[in-house]
């Protein structure tokens, strides 16, 4: 019998137990892939590589205030700006405003749209036919499948926050690297429907030379129109994005309190199980010692078992939380949030090895103590 | 004939490491979920409880929201004139125009940015706020109300903790230059508790929105008053807009926080099964040791029953401790003000954490229901299993 052997017999040398135990880990670290996919879905990635070339201008004051229409030409000035493209809100609702239907509807400048939303794939004829149409719009892929929308379709957006009712033609369908839940139509259409946005835009999406140039492109807009009635605020999308996700309150201390209260139960769990059993095995040390094993290999055998069960359990956990996070894309409510997130192996990874570490650490004192044992105390020892 | 109480107690003491680390196991559930519950608690109370049956709110037909748009303002004198509304202190109509705007201010902390929501009124929008009078909604609890034409505003107490510059005497910068704030009022955690108020007409003047309000507050003298009024305004031709009960319009609001709440359900839950199977994982230990112990107890006389109940007893005792923990390990969070943001005017809500009496009792629940749960099958196994054999183990 060689010591792996040893070790994964020990692992389940009482089934309940160590099912048991894999389940409450499992448990667990579920909860931790989840509000890891989380943590690094808001502050790691960069999203798609034009989108850390974009920028999104918006009204000093707030998101609900709007920007003149000029801005975009004296934005097209500033030096390392390829695009820009007015963007406004129009708030509408698609049937009724139950989560399940949400979408998002913007209006916008159908020549100068793509050009700044380059990653945003969609065939060329269609955003002729869009460019065309002025009560044309293009909508995500997502969306057209969900609600089964073709190209030619009408669809009747009712306005909730500004009010009227919009008619579009579906011209386009695009894929974007994430889920936008959008729809973009002219923003001509919606100053004929409502004069209230004459000349008026509350966001700008503006395409940067590269990456490098984001930063100064920024301090240079909000520099231009610093003495301007309508001040701006200029940054990057990933930063826009990050202020819908504070908007949700501190979601920086939910996660990370979350993970710590899971790690440490955790360690709790492993630690409890490793401490019943190397108690019940006092008698088999002391045998094992007897054989001629070292301390020290004794101390190896009990602790790899406790990484064996932790990371068994860890893996279990894993998989579920990868099927779970699915699920949430999946539900109405959420999926705003979770659409765009996945499980990276990466994540996948360090889930298991803070499982692997958990295991180890939770075991190293009762371990050590058993390796400690003195054989003939050991072998007199009653469980 | 029951087992003694003291025979659990005695067996929990004896293995203390194994008692205090499940226990310690179940208090971080029991923290968590409490901890949830709190959240979900404060925001459902800042949605729920604003408004006042009484207050008709009317808006520009079809908007979801005070801000969105707005309507004449040549309108409101039309709207006053409507049957069924309250006389204020002078004998006129109890009524209101304002305009809301949402602002940027920076947090106290450090930590960013947020939006708030900005309310200009009328003097009778303080009248009727503050009402009824032997137990105004609304209290002024420091300093003093703004007053009309004057650049003062008086903000919420949450607002005051949570902002920079916002104490009664200080400075606020927004709009078009400084704002003195003269107050601080306390809404008692409803979504006035998020709101910075002052002068409707300095307000439209400093953001340019003269001319127009955003919405109107009218008040009925009673119930039945305050619907009729709702309908009236409704109906109006002349008006074209939407009357809606001011605790209407707060109700179509809770979807707001629908993240918070299935996140925290989420976590709630698995995190209290994880537990499950810890303490199970305990009872079952605590079983297998007294193989011989529970025998002897049969052959002595205890029925299965009592032994069942035993053994989910001291599973109950365990998650016990652990709930005494885990809301001890709370309390330092509790009266801790936070923030999300309101999905339909994107401004900040305000809401605390207070651990309620009924909360505490309802995480103590969710202990006892983690260990009734987690003991169960172990105490099944011990009441079942064969005498003789274990009499020899």
């Amino acid at each position: 019998m060689t010591l792996t052997t040893f070790v994964t017999k020990s692992a389940f040398r009482n089934k309940r137990r160590s099912i048991l135990t894999m389940i409450s880990i499992a448990f667990s670290l579920m909860l931790l892939t989840l509000m890891m996919t989380a943590w690094r879905a808001f502050y790691q990635d960069q999203g798609s590589e034009q989108s850390t070339q974009r920028l999104i201008t918006r009204h000093r004051v707030s998101l609900t205030f709007s920007m003149p229409l000029y801005y975009q030409e004296k934005m097209r000035t500033v030096p390392g700006v390829v695009a820009v493209t007015p963007t406004q809100w129009y708030g509408g609702k698609y049937i009724d405003d139950k989560p399940e239907h949400m979408t998002m509807q913007f209006a916008t400048d159908p020549q100068e749209f793509f050009k700044v939303y380059t990653d945003y794939k969609i065939p060329a004829d269609e955003v002729a036919a869009w460019q065309h149409d002025r009560a044309g719009a293009v909508v995500d892929s997502n969306l057209a499948k969900k609600f089964g929308w073709k190209v030619g379709d009408r669809l009747v957006i009712q306005g909730m926050t500004f009010g009227g009712d919009l008619t579009f033609n579906v011209r386009g369908i695009f894929t974007a690297p994430i889920n936008t839940m959008s729809i973009y139509f002219d923003r001509k259409y919606l100053e004929e429907a409502l004069p209230m946005f004459r000349d008026q835009s509350g966001t700008f999406g503006i395409l940067a030379n590269s990456p490098a140039d984001v930063p100064k492109v920024a301090t240079a807009i909000d520099d231009m129109f610093h003495n301007s009635p309508q001040q701006t605020k200029t940054e990057s999308e990933k930063a826009f994005g990050l202020d819908f996700v504070a908007m949700m309150g501190n979601v920086k201390a939910f996660i990370l309190g979350i993970c710590g209260a899971v790690v440490f139960a955790t360690l709790l769990v492993s630690a409890n199980t490793m401490a019943m059993s190397i108690r019940e095995r006092t008698r088999e040390v002391a045998v094992l010692k007897t054989l001629g094993f070292t301390q020290r290999t004794v101390l190896g055998l009990f602790v790899t078992e406790a990484a064996v069960v932790a990371v068994i359990g860890g893996a279990g956990g894993v998989f579920v939380g990868v099927g779970l996070m699915w699920l949430l894309g999946h539900v109405p409510q959420m999926a705003f949030f979770f659409s765009s997130m996945q499980v990276k192996p990466v994540t996948m990874l360090l889930a298991l090895f803070v499982a692997g570490v958990v295991g180890l650490i939770s075991s190293l004192l009762p371990s050590y103590n058993a390796s400690r044992i003195n054989i003939v105390d050991g072998l007199r020892h009653i469980g | 004939m029951a087992i003694p109480i003291s025979y659990n107690i005695r067996n929990l003491k004896l293995r203390k490491g194994l008692t205090i680390m499940t226990a310690l196991g179940i208090a971080l559930t029991v923290t968590t979920v409490l901890f949830l519950m709190t959240l979900l608690a404060g925001l459902r109370q800042a949605f729920v409880t604003s408004g006042d049956p009484l207050n008709v709110l009317v808006m520009r037909k079809g908007s979801n929201a005070e801000l969105s748009g707005g309507f004449d303002a040549n309108l409101f004198p039309t709207m006053k004139t409507l049957p069924g509304i309250a006389k204020d202190s002078h004998g006129e109509p109890l009524a209101s125009a304002e305009w809301v705007v949402v602002i940027v201010l920076p947090r106290k902390d450090g930590t960013g940015e947020v939006n708030v929501t900005v309310r200009g009124m009328m003097p009778d929008g303080l009248e009727l706020r503050q009402l009824p009078r032997d137990n105004p909604r609304v209290k002024l609890v420091e300093g003093r109300w703004f007053e009309t034409g004057q650049r003062e505003v008086v903000v919420s107490r949450s607002i005051q903790r949570r902002f920079a510059h916002s104490a009664a005497g200080d400075t606020m910068q927004f709009g078009k230059g400084p704002w003195k704030v003269v107050g601080v009022f306390d809404a008692g955690g409803g979504a006035y508790d998020s709101e910075i108020w002052g002068d409707v007409n300095q307000m439209a003047s400093d953001f340019d929105r003269q001319g127009a309000y955003a919405s109107a507050y009218l008040r009925g003298e009673n119930p039945a008053a305050a619907e009729s009024l709702k309908n009236a305004v409704s109906d109006d031709q002349r008006l074209k807009l939407d009357g809606m009960l001011e605790t209407d319009y707060y109700a179509k609001q809770t979807s707001s926080g629908g993240p918070i709440k299935v996140v925290g359900w989420m976590v709630g839950i698995i995190m209290g099964i994880g537990s499950i199977f810890a303490a199970m994982n305990t009872m079952y230990a605590a079983v297998a040791y007294r193989a011989r112990e529970i025998a002897t107890l049969r052959v002595i006389g205890f029925s299965r029953p009592s032994i069942l109940t035993s053994f989910v007893f001291e599973s109950l005792v365990l998650s016990l401790l652990g709930a005494v923990v885990g809301i001890a390990l709370m309390l330092p969070f509790n009266g801790m003000t936070t923030g999300t943001s309101n999905q339909v005017t994107f401004s900040e809500v305000v809401f605390g954490l207070h651990m309620t009496p009924v909360l505490v009792l309802q995480a103590t629940g969710v202990a006892v229901l983690m260990g009734i749960l987690g003991g169960l099958a172990p105490a099944w196994h011990a009441a079942r299993q064969n005498i003789l054999a274990a009499l020899r183990g």
